[in-house]
């Protein structure tokens, strides 16, 4: 069972969370031109690492906010959580 | 090699089973190969097996970083079966089939094929419209369907929930008769044994640490062994397919997640077929020792440790119960979890890549194992014609990037949304 501290509600467990997938992928600037290369990265192309990753995790059963987690995906290990806003 | 038949059992068993022959060697690594399969999987095995029997390429190498058959071919339910709607998946997954149904023979080696029937559980009218839709292509394909009302399904799996308070109450069915499970270890040891007798190295305890690449072309791999020199080279690592792409500098459209499976303690004969949940994600069968094989949805977030976590088990279980009733009688044995190379649609890539002579094969996302002999098959056809085959020629990497995905089920990595 993993732990999750939420940065609104504080530690709860996993069963409240639902998960968003890598946080380090930036959607290309809609204002500008944007290359298909670009497009297909964001929606497809994935790091994927073994070790620190940086994803959105959801407290859907709870205050209902998107935030940050920074995740060891080899050992489940959390190092820190951030508003979404906010630098991991 | 050693023939395995009736009287060499018997011929063994006045020595007391002493004298049997070394099923694989195990050789030294040489200083160059005609090609390198890195992963010593179920699809790496029956790759080499393919590039040996049918492209008579004998000069090659697996390199397996543990033990064969340590990864997803050890860890998985063991269901076979080709009940796919979409031509690409339906004629790639049905050649599958007829493998199969032949590899006991082919292999010498009981793999322990069992054609019990896959019946997936339909819980209103309109999934069994989806159903009878999907069974209707299957045909159309060559591919045996037919459809079970209550009535042939109370007699078949009496003891599904068929009550009137059932949350989820049956409707009907599709079932495969020809699909089934294999005894998933002997798969990987009866292409392994076959590929070492033909003369290909299995190369066990050795890690590939990096890639030679000069002017775009393949040159050789750095492992814990040693440098080895080939110009082709087969990737089959499933889950670490991410890790070793990142030594090539490449990024991939996959995810890697941890997907569970546990086995009941055993009982007497309850199931004599494949069931899957239609209301959720939960497939079931029993294994010959009597253990009640389950499985179902992905723990649903980036992993690359091959075990699961309690919340998951719970909920997928819980599923079970709501199918049987009776499951929840039953203490769970033990759970396990190995790691799906998660691909953006739900489909695999057996393809060429940009560099010359590094062919890819992942993207098997939880339905790698009955893919096994296809995947192999396939793959030594390309990786020896330096062409994709005609039945894997859809399956191609820059599928992403020209939008032909094959995204039968729409659910990509994230599969307990879909």
């Amino acid at each position: 069972m993993l732990e999750i501290k939420c940065p609104y509600c504080g530690k709860r467990s996993q069963n409240e969370f639902s998960y968003g997938g890598d946080a380090s992928v930036k959607r290309p600037e809609l204002a500008k031109e944007v290359l298909d290369k670009d497009w297909d990265d964001f929606v497809y192309y994935r790091k994927n690492p073994r070790g620190k990753h940086q994803e959105f995790w959801h407290h859907i059963s709870g205050c209902r906010q998107w935030f940050k987690v920074l995740r060891n995906t080899a050992t489940h290990e959390i190092f820190k959580t951030a508003k979404i806003d906010e630098e991991l | 090699m050693q023939k395995y038949s009736i009287f060499s059992l018997i011929k063994n068993a006045f020595t007391n089973h002493q004298n049997w022959d070394v099923v694989w060697r195990d050789p030294v690594p040489k200083k160059e190969y005609d090609a390198i399969i890195i992963g010593g999987g179920g699809h790496g095995l029956a790759t080499a097996y393919y590039l040996a029997k049918e492209h008579k390429i004998t000069n090659v190498a697996i390199l397996e970083k543990g033990w064969i058959g340590g990864g997803n071919v050890g860890r998985n339910t063991t269901i076979l079966r080709s009940n796919y709607m979409w031509d690409v998946n339906s004629l790639f997954y049905e050649h599958g089939m007829k493998l199969w149904e032949n590899l006991s023979q082919e292999l010498n080696y009981n793999v322990m094929y069992s054609p019990r029937g896959i019946i997936n559980l339909a819980h209103s009218d309109a999934q069994l419209n989806t159903y009878s839709r999907r069974g209707n292509s299957m045909r159309l394909n060559g591919i045996d369907a037919i459809m079970l009302g209550r009535k042939e399904l109370k007699k078949m799996i009496p003891f599904a929930d068929f009550s009137a308070s059932a949350r989820f109450p049956i409707f009907g069915a599709l079932m495969q008769p020809r699909g089934g499970t294999a005894r998933h270890d002997a798969v990987a040891w009866g292409y392994a044994r076959q590929a070492d007798s033909m003369g290909v190295d299995i190369i066990q305890h050795c890690e590939v640490t990096g890639f030679d690449i000069e002017n775009g072309k393949v040159k050789g791999v750095q492992t814990s062994r040693g440098n080895i020199k080939t110009k082709k080279i087969g990737l089959c690592v499933a889950g670490s397919t991410s890790l070793l792409a990142e030594k090539l500098n490449m990024k991939l459209p996959i995810e890697a997640h941890v997907l569970q499976a546990c086995v009941s303690e055993p009982v007497k004969p309850f199931l004599d077929n494949v069931v899957t949940f239609g209301a959720g994600h939960f497939y079931c069968s029993q294994s010959d020792k009597g253990e009640m094989v389950m499985g179902g949805d992905l723990d649903g977030y980036n992993s690359y440790a091959q075990r699961g976590n309690l919340p998951t088990l719970q909920h997928v279980l819980s599923e079970g119960v709501a199918m049987f009733p009776n499951l929840s009688r039953l203490k769970i044995l033990r759970t396990w979890g190995g790691i799906m190379d998660m691909s953006m649609d739900g489909s695999p890539v057996i393809d060429k890549s940009h560099i010359e002579g590094l062919y890819l094969n992942f993207g098997w996302c939880y339905g790698g194992f009955k893919a096994t002999p296809v995947s192999g098959w396939t793959f030594a056809h390309t990786i020896a014609q330096d062409r994709p085959h005609k039945l894997n020629e859809k399956f191609k990497l820059n599928r992403f990037n020209t939008g032909h995905l094959i995204d039968e089920k729409g659910v990509g990595t994230k599969t307990w949304i879909g």
